[in-house]
């Protein structure tokens, strides 16, 4: 019988045996549906889920919100919005009680002194230029002044199909002003002209990511295997997409069969009740997705899958160390 | 004294029933290169089989529905090992019989 240890060297089994009992349970959370950008290509404007549910604004139900999520079993809470920062008693009803991750566009400065290691993640959507385009301003150049240095702080880098040949450059002012990064890839949810990834540029972005890791491995907190999945999107012969999506809301998750899955994940709309599809755009072609996190946990949630050589349980052990390191489980 | 273990009727229920969850954990993992005889009873389910919390959940809901048992999700993470599921299992059964 093919067993972890007979697959792994002493050194892989350590690392192996530090994530292997971590049992993360994360849920995500709108927390308002107001932002102070409107990037074209948002999913949460472009399919509607800001109109989904009016947002609650009484943070005494926050606080009792957070305390039965913590009874549903979540220890991890991701927050996103709309923009998040927009409502700080919001994320500190999280913050109090739960390991907590903040998704912001950097535009406001978190308060330190209120949130000393609250886990932030600012997106980045390209150079000066591709910003400017989609997002209507150069973000980065704000969000850098607010965060340089910050050791609870990494760049969220949405990498599009117009950067291709242009991630170094990225990664470099990144590393320059002392951050680290996490790339993914950009789903052109509004079907913006030049944004949707063709087969030849999926080849070349996966090498390009690739050799950031060779050449940053400080800054960029990836994996190779990661980089396949998300640009073939094929993992052990497998296809992604809606028979296979991790990332499903758990309540009203009806596929047959049920798919390997995060357990008890929702995600949920910012009135507290309403409960989205998924981690990403409702109305997202689950076919075309490149979500980052949803191809990370399909990994993740398969780990026996990949028990059938040392090289795919490496591969199993380097994505999930990946997200371990995301969300601080595991020092960077 | 080997015999006497043999001959105890609660560890010859035990071992039935280590048995019968070794082939529960076979049948739900879909595991081709291993039978109930062979299961080693002392191996560490994540650290060595690589079972996660959501093979444990399945294969606790199957055990529900056979043994007529039920666990209770705080207790995951001490049932790491089969023997010791079959242990959990068996005083259950007595406890309730
Ligand atoms: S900053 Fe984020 S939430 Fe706001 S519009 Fe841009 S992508 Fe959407
Ligand atoms: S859009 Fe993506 S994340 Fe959402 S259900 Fe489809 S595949 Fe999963």
């Amino acid at each position: 019988m093919k067993t972890v240890s007979s697959l792994l060297d002493p050194e892989w089994y350590e690392r192996y045996k530090r994530i292997s009992k971590l049992n993360i349970r994360s849920s995500i959370y709108d927390v308002t549906d107001r932002c102070n950008l409107r990037c074209k290509g948002c999913f949460f404007f472009s399919s509607n889920e800001h109109k989904a549910a009016s947002e609650e604004k009484d943070v005494s139900k926050w606080e009792a919100f957070v305390e039965s999520e913590m009874a549903r079993g979540v220890n991890l809470a991701i927050l996103i919005g709309g923009e998040p920062t927009l409502c700080p008693d919001r994320i500190e009803a999280f913050y109090k009680r739960l390991p907590t991750f903040v998704a912001t566009n950097g535009m406001i400065k978190v308060d330190r002194d209120r949130f000393p290691d609250l886990m932030i993640g600012i997106s980045l959507w390209g150079d000066r230029e591709d910003e400017v385009l989609l997002r209507g301003k150069d973000t980065f150049a704000i969000s850098s002044r607010h965060y340089a240095g910050d050791p609870n702080v990494y760049y969220l880098y949405t990498i599009t199909p117009k950067q291709l040949g242009k991630i170094e450059d990225n990664i470099r002012r990144i590393k320059d002003v002392g951050l680290k990064v996490h790339m993914q890839l950009l789903s052109n949810d509004e079907g913006i002209d030049g944004f949707s990834w063709q087969p030849d540029e999926l080849i070349a972005v996966r090498a390009e990511m690739d050799q950031m890791l060779d050449d940053y491995p400080e800054t960029v907190i990836s994996s190779k295997y990661y980089h396949q999945i998300i640009t073939t999107g094929i993992m052990c012969g497998r296809r992604f997409g809606w028979m296979e999506c991790p990332s499903v809301t758990d309540s009203i998750d009806q596929r047959d069969p049920r798919p390997k899955r995060l357990t008890n994940f929702i995600r949920w709309a910012s009135d507290l009740k309403t409960m989205h599809r998924c981690c990403t755009s409702e109305t997202r072609d689950c076919s075309t997705c490149k979500d980052g996190a949803a191809h990370m946990s399909w990994v993740m949630v398969n780990k026996r899958a990949h028990m059938n050589s040392s090289e795919d349980l490496q591969n199993w052990i380097e994505v999930y160390e990946m997200f371990a390191k995301l969300y601080r489980y595991i020092p960077w | 004294m080997a015999n006497g273990i043999k001959n105890d009727p609660m560890n010859s229920n035990l071992d039935q029933n280590i048995l019968r969850i070794a082939k529960i954990i076979i049948d739900t993992l879909q595991m081709e290169d291993v039978t109930p005889e062979t299961f080693e009873a002392d191996l560490d389910l994540v650290d060595e089989v690589g079972i996660d919390s959501m093979d444990l959940a399945t294969i606790a809901l199957v055990i529900r529905d056979e043994f007529g048992v039920r666990i209770d999700e705080d207790d995951y993470p001490k049932l790491t090992t089969l023997r010791i599921i079959g242990e959990y299992i068996t005083e259950k059964l007595q406890d309730e019989g």
